[in-house]
C-alpha cells in the first residue's frame, strides 16, 4: 500500500489520512496564530513608520531584508525537521565548514559555480552525517547536533585559524550583494522562492503529510506505513542543504570567511522557526508561520536599530515577543476553556 | 512688484526650511565591537567630549550584542538607512565589513576605522591608538625616567616570533642612544606565559645583581615581573615597566614593583576618532596619503600611504591615575 493510495482514496479507508494537524479544533487556533502574528507584524511595521522618518524607504527596507533572509532559508528546513520532533542545532556550523570549504576551493583557483557546488555539497555531507547518526545509531538528534555544532566549527577553526580566505572572485557577490531587479535582492529572491517549495512540499504533498505523522506519533506513523528513518535522513539532508545555500549567500555578502562567521546563529534560526508557530515538541506548524515569523524577526531589529536601541535591548525585546506570542494563545484558550 | 515679493517671501520660506537643516547637528556613528565593554564605554566617553567641544555633533555609540560581524553589519545597515554624517567603527572583521562600509561610503557617508581596522578599501581613513616607533621609545623612557643617573635594564619579551614585541623591541634599540646611561644588558623570552614569564624575570635579577629596571612590552610578561620583583623583595631596587593594562597593574602600581607602565588610553582614543571622522565628514580635509588632520586637544595625525595614522604615544599610568582606569580595562 503506498501512501499515494491512501491520500488519493481516504474515504475507502478506515484509518483515513494522516491528519495536518493534532486535532480538528486545533486548526482554528493554528489560523489564529498565524493571523496574530500577521497583526503583530504588520503593528510593527506601523510602529516603526511613526518612530523613524527613514523606515519607509525602499532601499531601507531592502537592506533590512538582509537581517533575515539567511536564517529564514535554514529555518524552512528546520521547521519541517522540528515538526517531525528533531532538531539540528549544527545548522551556525555548518556555515562556517561550508564556508571555509568555498574558501579552500577559491584558494585553489576554482571559479564561483564550482565554489558555490562545494557550498552546497558541503551543507548537503554535514546533513549526511547528522542524519545517520540519528537515524542509524539512533540517537537523539539534541545530542548529535550539539556534537557536532562543536565539531564542524572546529574543522574550520583548525584549517584558518585566526586567519581569513579573502579574494573571492567577483562575480561570487551576485549571491548575497546582487539585486535581482530595483530593490529585490537576489538573497530575497531565493527566500521568497524557498517558501513557495518548502510551503508546497509541507502542505500539499504525501511527504509533508509524513513529516506530520511522525512528529505526532512516530511508532505509529512507522506502523502505518511511513517510512520515518528515510524521512529523518531526508529532513536532516534538506536541513544541510539549506545551510549550505545559506553559507553561500552569507559568505556572498561578506565577500570573506572566517571561523567566527555565523557564530550564534543557530538560536536565531529555532527562534524563528518557534515564533512562527511551530510546536517544538514535534507534531503542528506551517511554512506561512514561518515566513511572517522572519519578517517579524526583521522588522524589530531593524526598526529598533533605526532608533538606535543597544543589541540587548534589541534582544530582551526578541525574547519577550517570543513569549508574548506563544503564551497569548495558551493563555486565551485556558481564559475561555474556564468561561 | 506683488512678483517680486511673492519671490522673497518664497525665499524666506525657502530659508526657513534650509536654516534648520544646515544648522542640525552632524551625526557621527561611533560602531564599537560590542556593547558593555569598558574599553569602549571609556571611548564613547571620549566621542561625547569631542562632541560637545565640536558644538554640532550627535553621537549615536552603538553596536552588537556579540563581537560578530553579522552584528555589526545590521548595526551599519540600520546607520545607512538613518543617512548619519559619518562611521567610525572598531572592526570584529577586518574584510567581512568591506562590502557594507563600500554601500555606506557610496550613499555619502564619512567612514573611518579606529583601533581595530577595516581593510583599506573599506575605509577613508584608519586611525590607530599608537605606531611602533612611538611605543619603542615610550618603553625605554619610561625606564629611564626613573633612572636619571642611568642604569642596567632588560627587557622580557613574549616569544621569539611576536612580531609586536620584536618590532617594539627593535625600535627602541634604535632611540636607545638618545637616553645616555641606559644600558641593555639583555632580552629573555616568557612566552606570554605567566608562569615562564615569572621564572625568567627571576632568572634576570639573579644574573643580573645589580638590575634597575625590567622593560616588559607585553601585558602577561609586565605583570608575572613585577610580582617576581615583590616576591624577591626587590621593590625599589627594580622597577617593572613596559605595556599592561590597567586592572591588571593596579597591584603593582600599589605596591611600588612598578612606577608607571603605558597602553592606548580609549578615552582619547574615542575623542580622536570622533575629530577625525568629523572634520573628513565636513571636508575640511581630504582623505589622502600625506593629508594632515586636526584632533582637537590630541593635537593632530598624518595619514600614511595605506590612509592609516598614529595617535599619539602610548598614554602613561602611574599612581595618579591608575584609581580611574583601572575600572575601565
Amino acid at each position: 500500500m503506498s501512501l499515494a493510495e491512501t491520500t488519493s482514496a481516504p474515504e475507502t479507508r478506515s484509518r483515513g489520512p494522516v491528519p495536518d494537524r493534532l486535532r480538528a479544533p486545533w486548526e482554528a487556533k493554528l489560523k489564529s496564530w498565524e493571523s496574530l502574528l500577521l497583526v503583530v507584524a504588520i503593528g510593527i511595521f506601523i510602529l516603526n513608520s511613526f518612530a523613524s522618518p527613514y523606515f519607509l524607504n525602499a532601499w531601507n527596507l531592502s537592506d533590512a531584508t538582509f537581517n533575515f533572509t539567511e536564517k529564514a532559508m535554514i529555518a524552512f528546513a528546520m521547521a519541517l525537521l522540528i515538526i517531525a520532533g528533531e532538531i539540528d542545532l549544527s545548522v551556525a556550523s555548518i556555515i562556517a565548514l561550508a564556508s571555509t570549504a568555498m574558501g579552500l576551493v577559491m584558494e585553489a583557483g576554482f571559479g564561483t559555480p564550482a565554489i558555490v557546488a562545494t557550498g552546497l555539497v558541503t551543507g548537503l555531507l554535514c546533513g549526511a552525517f547528522n542524519g545517520v547518526l540519528v537515524t542509524r545509531l539512533g540517537l537523539p538528534s539534541i545530542v548529535v547536533t550539539i556534537g557536532t555544532m562543536s565539531l564542524f566549527r572546529g574543522i574550520s577553526y583548525i584549517v584558518l585559524g585566526d586567519g581569513a580566505f579573502r579574494g573571492y572572485p567577483s562575480d561570487f557577490s551576485f549571491f548575497g550583494q546582487g539585486y535581482a531587479f530595483w530593490v529585490i535582492s537576489v538573497e530575497l529572491v531565493i527566500f521568497a522562492v524557498l517558501a513557495v517549495i518548502y510551503g508546497v512540499v509541507l502542505h500539499k504533498t504525501n511527504f509533508g503529510r509524513a513529516v506530520y505523522a511522525i512528529g505526532n506519533n512516530a511508532t505509529g506513523a512507522l506502523f502505518s506505513g511511513i517510512r520515518v528513518a528515510r524521512v529523518k535522513m531526508i529532513l536532516f539532508l534538506l536541513t544541510g542543504l539549506m545551510s549550505g545555500v545559506a553559507a553561500v549567500c552569507l559568505t556572498s555578502r561578506l565577500g570573506s570567511t572566517r571561523p567566527s562567521i555565523a557564530s550564534g546563529m543557530e538560536l536565531e534560526v529555532v527562534t524563528m522557526v518557534v515564533l512562527g508557530g511551530v510546536n517544538i515538541l514535534g507534531g503542528s506548524g506551517s511554512i506561512p508561520g514561518v515566513v511572517i515569523a522572519a519578517f517579524v524577526m526583521g522588522l524589530v531589529t531593524f526598526g529598533l536599530g533605526l532608533l538606535n536601541v543597544p543589541g540587548i535591548v534589541m534582544s530582551i525585546f526578541i525574547g519577550l515577543l517570543l513569549i508574548g506570542v506563544i503564551a497569548l494563545p495558551r493563555l486565551w484558550a485556558k481564559v475561555r476553556g474556564r468561561g | 512688484m506683488k512678483l517680486a515679493k511673492l519671490l522673497t517671501s518664497a525665499a524666506v520660506a525657502a530659508g526657513l526650511f534650509a536654516g534648520p537643516a544646515a544648522a542640525e547637528d552632524m551625526r557621527i556613528a561611533l560602531v564599537v565591537k560590542a556593547l558593555g565593554i569598558g574599553f569602549f564605554e571609556a571611548a564613547a566617553k571620549g566621542a561625547e567630549e569631542a562632541a560637545s567641544e565640536l558644538g554640532d555633533v550627535e553621537i549615536i555609540y552603538t553596536g552588537p550584542t556579540d563581537t560578530t560581524a553579522e552584528g555589526q553589519i545590521e548595526v551599519i545597515n540600520a546607520l545607512i538607512a538613518q543617512q548619519v554624517d559619518a562611521i567610525a567603527v572598531s572592526a570584529n572583521d577586518t574584510d567581512a565589513l568591506v562590502p557594507t562600509l563600500k554601500k555606506a561610503m557610496q550613499r555619502g557617508i564619512t567612514v573611518i576605522s579606529w583601533d581595530s581596522g577595516v581593510a583599506e578599501d573599506g575605509r577613508q581613513a584608519h586611525l590607530n591608538p599608537s605606531s611602533n616607533a612611538l611605543i619603542g621609545n615610550m618603553i625605554v623612557k619610561l625606564a629611564a625616567d626613573e633612572l636619571p643617573e642611568g642604569g642596567d635594564v632588560a627587557v622580557l619579551s613574549a616569544t621569539t616570533t611576536s612580531t609586536n614585541q620584536n618590532i617594539w623591541i627593535e625600535e627602541m634599540t634604535k632611540v636607545l642612544p638618545n637616553y645616555p646611561g641606559i644600558n641593555v644588558v639583555g632580552t629573555v623570552y616568557g612566552d606570554d606565559l605567566a608562569d615562564k614569564s615569572y621564572r625568567e624575570a627571576q632568572g634576570l635579577m639573579q644574573s643580573y645583581p645589580d638590575l634597575d629596571a625590567i622593560i616588559a612590552p607585553t601585558s602577561v610578561g609586565i605583570v608575572a615581573a613585577a610580582q617576581a620583583v615583590v616576591d624577591a623583595g626587590k621593590v625599589g631596587q627594580v622597577n617593572v615597566t613596559g605595556l599592561g593594562l590597567p586592572s591588571e597593574m593596579a597591584g603593582a602600581i600599589e605596591s611600588g614593583a612598578s612606577k608607571s607602565f603605558a597602553i592606548w588610553n580609549p578615552i582619547d582614543l574615542g575623542y580622536s576618532a570622533t575629530m577625525m571622522a568629523y572634520h573628513l565628514a565636513k571636508g575640511d580635509v581630504e582623505a589622502a596619503p600625506g593629508a594632515e588632520i586636526e584632533i582637537g586637544r590630541m593635537g593632530s595625525v598624518t595619514l600614511d600611504e595605506t590612509g592609516s595614522a598614529a595617535m599619539a604615544d602610548p598614554f602613561v599610568y602611574d599612581e595618579t591615575n591608575i584609581d580611574e582606569f583601572k575600572s575601565i580595562f
